[in-house]
C-alpha cells in the first residue's frame, strides 16, 4: 500500500514531457509511479481526488531572501519556507546577502540546519560570490559547494570589476556550478526608480536601462571567454530579453528568470510614492512588460523567480526615496505568474510550470522538478480555475510590503507535497479542505 | 453645483470678475474690490482705511458657487485650472490685507499651523508664519537641525508625535520627494507642501502665476520661459505644471545635463539657446542655480553659465518690451541675473515676495475648510 496516491488530476511533468490525466502514486517519500487514471491496483494511505486539478512537480523558486541570519525581524527561514509551501513551492533557493552575509561553509550549514528545524520547503542555499559579497576576492565557493550550496550570486549589486568576474566564472566552472548576476552597472546606479518621464515628474533619481544592459553585455563577453555557466537574475528590460536572445542563439550557456512585479507592473505604479513599489532592479515600462511576457512564452526567459524581498513595516514606512528596496510575493506568486502569462494568453499552463519546475531545476543541476519514478516526492496540485483574492494580512510570510493586496486572482496552489509529506493544505472559509 | 457663466470648456473665466458684494467668503465686511480687475503693468493698490473686517464665515465665495474641497495641498500635479483658479482668485481678496494698518483676519483664530522645515529655508518659512499669523492662527516651528531628526527619529514619527499636541495644519518642506503625500496618507491634519525635494513647490509656482496675472492681466496664452536647473527644480516642475493648466506655453531651458528630455510630457518644450528662446517670451522665469552642483559634472564653471544662461541688459534687448523677469529667490547676483535686471522695471522678484504672503494665507485659509 502506497502512502499516497493522487488520482484524476491533470498531470503536468514538463520534464517528463506529459500533459495528461494521470494517478501519481507517492511511496516512502518518492514517486512510486505514474499510471492511467483508474488502473493502479491496490489501495493508498490517503487518496486525493484531484479532478479539476493540476498535478505537477514542486515549484521551485531560485530567488528568495530569507533574512536570517542578521534580519529576522524581516523574515526567518521558517516565515520564508512557511510562506512557500502556503504559495505551493517545495524548493526556495536562499539568497546569501544576509548578515553575516552566506561567504563560507559555516553560512551555508547554518542555513540548512534552520531550514531542516522548519521541517517545510527545501532551503537550498546559493553562496557569495566574493567574500562579503563586496566584490573584491572569491568567496570559498568549493567548500560552499560541498556544504550544500547550489549557485553563486552577490545579489543586490553585480560584481562590478570585469576581472573577477571573469575569474569567479571560471572558477565556479570547474565546479560544475552557475554564477547568478544581478546586472547593473554600479555608477549609474544614481537612483530609486526606473528613468523616464514618470521619475523626471516625481522629481525622483532614475535607474536606466542601460545599467542593467552594460553589465549584461560585459558578462556576456565573460562567458564567451570562459564557456562558465551564467544565470540572469530578475531581468527587467526589454534590451535585455534582446540581448539575452542573441547569446542564446550563439549557443551561449546563459540562462536567465523573471520576477512577477516586472511581468505585471510599470513606473506608472510608483505615482502614488508607494515604497511598495520600490524594487531593484525597478518596474519599468510597458514595453519592457511586453517583451518579458513574450520572453517567457519564447523561451528567451527560462524560468519564474519571485525575488522575494521582505522588510519591515517601519523600513517601508519611509519616504519613498529611503525606504529600502523589495517586494515580497511567495504567498501569491503562481496566482500572480498566472494572470500575467496565462490570463494576458502568452503562455498555457505547461509553459508556465516547466518555468517553475523543470527550468529551474536544470539551472541548478538539482534533480528536482520532475515527476519521473524514483524522483523526490515533491508535487503540488493547483485549482486552475479558484478566483481568489490576495489578502496580504493573512500571508505566512512575516512581512507585509506587497504591492497586491486586493488583486483578484485566478489560480491557486492548494495542496503542497515535500517528500511525501503533505506540508500545506488549502482550506476553504468553512474548514473544509479544498482538496479530498 | 452652480457655476457663474463660463466659458465652454465649464472653466471658470479668469480676470474681469464681478465685484464680491456677497455676505460670505474671504471678503465679507470687507470694502467691495474695484469693478476691474485689470491693472496696468504698474499700477498701485490705493491705500484703504482699516475697517475692522466681520468674522469670515466658511463657506466658498457664493458668487462662484465653486466649493473648495481638499483638506490637502500637495502639488499642483493633481488640482484642476479651476482649482488652481480658486485659488488665485481667494489670494486677490487677501492681498488687500497686507495694506491695513492692522494687518490681521481672525479667519485661522484658534488654529495651530506647525511649520515643519526638514529642509532649510528661511524666506518660504518667514513667509508660511506671516500667512499663519495674518491669519490669527497659532504657529509653532520644528526645524531638523538639533531636534528629534538628529537623533534619528522618522519623519512620521516625529510628525505624529507634533500631530498628538493638536495641530490643524502641517507646512511641511523636505528634502524627499513624496514625504508630504506619505504624510498625508498617515496623519490626520491639513498638509501644505512647502517644497519636497525635487518634486513640487505649489506655493512657489501659484505665486508666480498670481504676478503673471497681476502683471500682464493673463495667464492663458502666455509664453513662459523658465530658466536653469530644471532637473533638480521643484521650482520648474509646478511651474509647468499650473502654467499648462492654465492655458499658457511653457519653454525650459538650460545646459542638456540639467534639463532631461524626459520632461516634455509634462507638457513643456526644450531649448538649450536662450538667446533664440528670448525674443518669443512674455516671462522670463530665472531659476536659482546651486552652487554645490557643479563639483558634480552638470557644469564646467559658474562664469560659462552666466555667459551661455545669465540674463543681463544685453539679453534684455532681446526680449519683448512688457518681458516680465521673474525669480523664486534667494538671487545669486552675477549668475542668474546681474543686479541691473534685478534691480530695473522689468523685474517682479519683490512683488513675487508680497504675492507670496497673499497666496499662502489662501492655501491655508481653504485647506483648513477642506475636508477630502
Amino acid at each position: 500500500m502506497s502512502d499516497i496516491r493522487i488520482t484524476n488530476g491533470r498531470v503536468i511533468d514538463p520534464a517528463g514531457g506529459l500533459d495528461e490525466v494521470r494517478d501519481v502514486a507517492i511511496d516512502k517519500g518518492r514517486i512510486l509511479r505514474v499510471t492511467p487514471p483508474g488502473k493502479a491496483a491496490g489501495k493508498a494511505a490517503r487518496m486525493i481526488d484531484a479532478a479539476g486539478k493540476i498535478v505537477c512537480p514542486g515549484l521551485i523558486d531560485l530567488h528568495t531572501h530569507c533574512r536570517e541570519p542578521g534580519h529576522e525581524e524581516e523574515e526567518t527561514i521558517a516565515t520564508a519556507s512557511a510562506a512557500a509551501v502556503a504559495g505551493g513551492f517545495t524548493t526556495i533557493c536562499a539568497m546569501p546577502n544576509t548578515h553575516p552575509p552566506m561567504d563560507d561553509e559555516t553560512a551555508v550549514q547554518y542555513v540548512l540546519q534552520r531550514a531542516a528545524k522548519a521541517d517545510l520547503a527545501r532551503v537550498l542555499p546559493v553562496g557569495c560570490i566574493t567574500k562579503g559579497g563586496k566584490g573584491v576576492e572569491l568567496a570559498e565557493m568549493g567548500m560552499m559547494f560541498e556544504a550544500g550550496a547550489v549557485a553563486f550570486t552577490d545579489d543586490g549589486i553585480g560584481v562590478a570589476s570585469a576581472a573577477v568576474m571573469q575569474r569567479a566564472l571560471q572558477y565556479a566552472a570547474s565546479l560544475g556550478l552557475g554564477i547568478h548576476q544581478h546586472c547593473q552597472d554600479g555608477d549609474l546606479m544614481t537612483g530609486v526608480m526606473n528613468s523616464g518621464a514618470v521619475a523626471v515628474r516625481l522629481g525622483l533619481g532614475g535607474i536606466a536601462a542601460s545599467g542593467e544592459q552594460i553589465m549584461l553585455r560585459r558578462d556576456l563577453e565573460l562567458v564567451k571567454r570562459t564557456g562558465a555557466r551564467y544565470h540572469v537574475m530578475h531581468v527587467s528590460s526589454a534590451g535585455s530579453v534582446e540581448l539575452i536572445r542573441q547569446a542564446k542563439a550563439e549557443g551561449l550557456p546563459v540562462t536567465a528568470e523573471a520576477a512577477p512585479h516586472h511581468l505585471l507592473l510599470t513606473d506608472a505604479a510608483c505615482m502614488s510614492y508607494d515604497p511598495n513599489y520600490k524594487v531593484n532592479p525597478p518596474l519599468r515600462s510597458a514595453d519592457d512588460v511586453a517583451a518579458l511576457r513574450q520572453g517567457v512564452a519564447d523561451g528567451t526567459i527560462d524560468c519564474l523567480a519571485a525575488d522575494h524581498a521582505p522588510h519591515s513595516k517601519e523600513e517601508k514606512e519611509l519616504e519613498f526615496g529611503l525606504a529600502p528596496f523589495g517586494v515580497i510575493s511567495l504567498d501569491c506568486a503562481f496566482g500572480l505568474y498566472a494572470k500575467a502569462l496565462v490570463g494576458s494568453g502568452l503562455c498555457d499552463w505547461p509553459q508556465v510550470i516547466a518555468a517553475l519546475t523543470a527550468r529551474p531545476a536544470a539551472v541548478i543541476g538539482r534533480p528536482l522538478g520532475s515527476l519521473a519514478e524514483g524522483s523526490p516526492a515533491d508535487v503540488t496540485i493547483i485549482d486552475p480555475a479558484m478566483k481568489w483574492t490576495v489578502k496580504v494580512e493573512s500571508f505566512r510570510s512575516k512581512a507585509r510590503n506587497c504591492p497586491y493586496d486586493g488583486w483578484r486572482l485566478e489560480g491557486r496552489p492548494v495542496m503542497t507535497i515535500i517528500a511525501g509529506q503533505v506540508k500545506f493544505e488549502l482550506y476553504s472559509h468553512s474548514g473544509k479542505s479544498c482538496m479530498a | 453645483m452652480a457655476k457663474k457663466a463660463s466659458t465652454s470648456s465649464g472653466r471658470a473665466t479668469e480676470g474681469g470678475r464681478k465685484p464680491d458684494t456677497s455676505s460670505s467668503g474671504p471678503s465679507a465686511g470687507l470694502p467691495p474690490k474695484p469693478a476691474s480687475r485689470r491693472p496696468s503693468a504698474k499700477s498701485v493698490e490705493p491705500v484703504r482705511q482699516a475697517a475692522e473686517p466681520a468674522p469670515l464665515r466658511p463657506a466658498g465665495r457664493a458668487s462662484e458657487g465653486f466649493v473648495w474641497r481638499r483638506k490637502d495641498l500637495l502639488g499642483l500635479d493633481e488640482l484642476s485650472a479651476e482649482e488652481i483658479l480658486h485659488i488665485l482668485d481667494t489670494a486677490e481678496s487677501f492681498r488687500e490685507v497686507s495694506t491695513r494698518s492692522i494687518k490681521k483676519v481672525p479667519a485661522l483664530r484658534g488654529k495651530v499651523v506647525a511649520l515643519l522645515f526638514f529642509e532649510d529655508s528661511t524666506r518660504t518659512r518667514m513667509s508660511f508664519e506671516l500667512a499663519a499669523s495674518r491669519m490669527s492662527a497659532d504657529t509653532i516651528l520644528f526645524t531638523a537641525k538639533g531636534s528629534s531628526v538628529v537623533k534619528g527619529e522618522t519623519t512620521l514619527d516625529t510628525v505624529r508625535n507634533i500631530e498628538a499636541m493638536g495641530v490643524d495644519i502641517f507646512v511641511v518642506r523636505h528634502s524627499e520627494p513624496g514625504a508630504p503625500h506619505m504624510l498625508a496618507r498617515k496623519v490626520r491634519g491639513s498638509i501644505v507642501n512647502a517644497g519636497d525635494g525635487s518634486h513640487e513647490h505649489p506655493t512657489q509656482a501659484l505665486l508666480d502665476m498670481f504676478t503673471m496675472r497681476q502683471r500682464l492681466g493673463r495667464i492663458k496664452g502666455l509664453k513662459v520661459a523658465v530658466v536653469g536647473d530644471i532637473a533638480h527644480s521643484r521650482v520648474a516642475r509646478s511651474n509647468i505644471l499650473g502654467l499648462t493648466k492654465l492655458g499658457a506655453e511653457v519653454i525650459v531651458v538650460g545646459p542638456p545635463t540639467m534639463v532631461p528630455s524626459a520632461i516634455r510630457p509634462m507638457g513643456c518644450q526644450i531649448s538649450h539657446d536662450l538667446d533664440e528662446v528670448l525674443p518669443q517670451v512674455d516671462v522670463v522665469n530665472m531659476l536659482r542655480i546651486q552652487f554645490e552642483r557643479f563639483g558634480s559634472n552638470l557644469f564646467p564653471s559658474v562664469r560659462e553659465y552666466h555667459r551661455l544662461y545669465g540674463m543681463d541688459a544685453e539679453r534684455l534687448k532681446r526680449c519683448r518690451k512688457d518681458v516680465l523677469i521673474m525669480h523664486p529667490g534667494p538671487i545669486n547676483r552675477g549668475v542668474e541675473l546681474t543686479s541691473e535686471v534685478a534691480d530695473g522695471p522689468s523685474s517682479c522678484i519683490l512683488q513675487q515676495v508680497a504675492n507670496g504672503l497673499a497666496v499662502r494665507m489662501a492655501v491655508l485659509y481653504l485647506v483648513s475648510q477642506g475636508t477630502e
